[in-house]
């Protein structure tokens, strides 16, 4: 049964680079009162990065957009996060997801984003549509 | 604005690239750029990418750490990274770059 958050953040945000760290600290404070530990707090961090990241370079490929985050949390320190665009979607998303894929030619790189916010939650889940958007939600209960 | 350092050394045939900040796709950007300048002018044997003052890196920290490290081997030269936080060191580990560059811990190297 979902239980039912007892805080929640929205955040909308230009898709800019310089925004990536700000995007991170920003939920990193959010989930504060949870009193994380420094291991918890850096994998929000990163994963958070990972998927704002994605929105700058890929989604909107470094044009003008918006990012969309949610966060919230529930009684059972279940944290949730959403970070959602509008930008062009994936075109094949599990090639994507692969570890060391990237549409990135230079391989410049890592094709690591998608492997880290899998392994850094305890879940993931990624809705796509050409056209139309990706929506990345992440789960990671604290301990 | 940017929130990195980048500290650039060469003696003895080392070239050293002390890191400081936060490595993300925005900062690593004008990074890659001056430490390539570094590798291609001095064309060192044994290049050092010191990661200590490093407090944040995601897998744009892990590409600079890729990328470099195929520059190097190009110009016949090997990669240490030194003195990665838990953290950096972490995602080093999940892609398999430890396999491919040497990682000094700090209590190694003293």
């Amino acid at each position: 049964m979902k239980k039912k958050p007892v805080n929640e953040m929205r955040l909308e945000l230009d898709a800019k680079s310089v925004n990536e760290s700000f995007a991170r600290y920003a939920v990193s404070a959010f989930i504060c009162p949870l009193d994380p530990t420094v291991g918890e707090v850096a994998d929000i961090r990163t994963v958070v990065s990972e998927a704002v990241t994605n929105c700058v370079v890929h989604a909107y490929r470094e044009t003008e957009g918006r990012i969309y985050i949610t966060v919230s949390w529930d009684d059972s320190r279940r944290v949730k996060i959403k970070i959602k665009d509008k930008g062009c979607g994936i075109e094949d998303l599990e090639q994507s997801m692969q570890p060391f894929w990237s549409s990135d030619p230079s391989g410049e790189r890592g094709g690591m984003g998608f492997t880290i916010m899998s392994s850094f939650t305890d879940k993931l889940t990624v809705r796509t549509a050409k056209g139309k958007g990706t929506t990345v939600t992440m789960v990671k209960k604290l301990v | 604005m940017d929130k990195i350092k980048c500290d650039i050394k060469y003696a003895d045939g080392e070239l050293r690239v002390e890191l400081s900040g936060e490595i993300d796709h925005h900062t690593a950007k004008g990074l890659r750029e001056r430490i390539d300048t570094a590798i291609f002018l001095y064309r060192a044997e044994s290049v050092v990418l010191g990661l200590g003052g490093v407090g944040f890196m995601d897998s744009a920290g892990l590409g600079l750490i890729l990328g470099r490290y195929a520059k190097v081997r190009e110009l016949g030269g090997r990669l240490t990274v030194a003195d990665p936080t838990p953290e950096a060191e972490k995602i080093l580990r999940l892609a398999g770059a430890d396999k491919l560059v040497t990682i000094k811990k700090r209590e190694a190297v003293k």
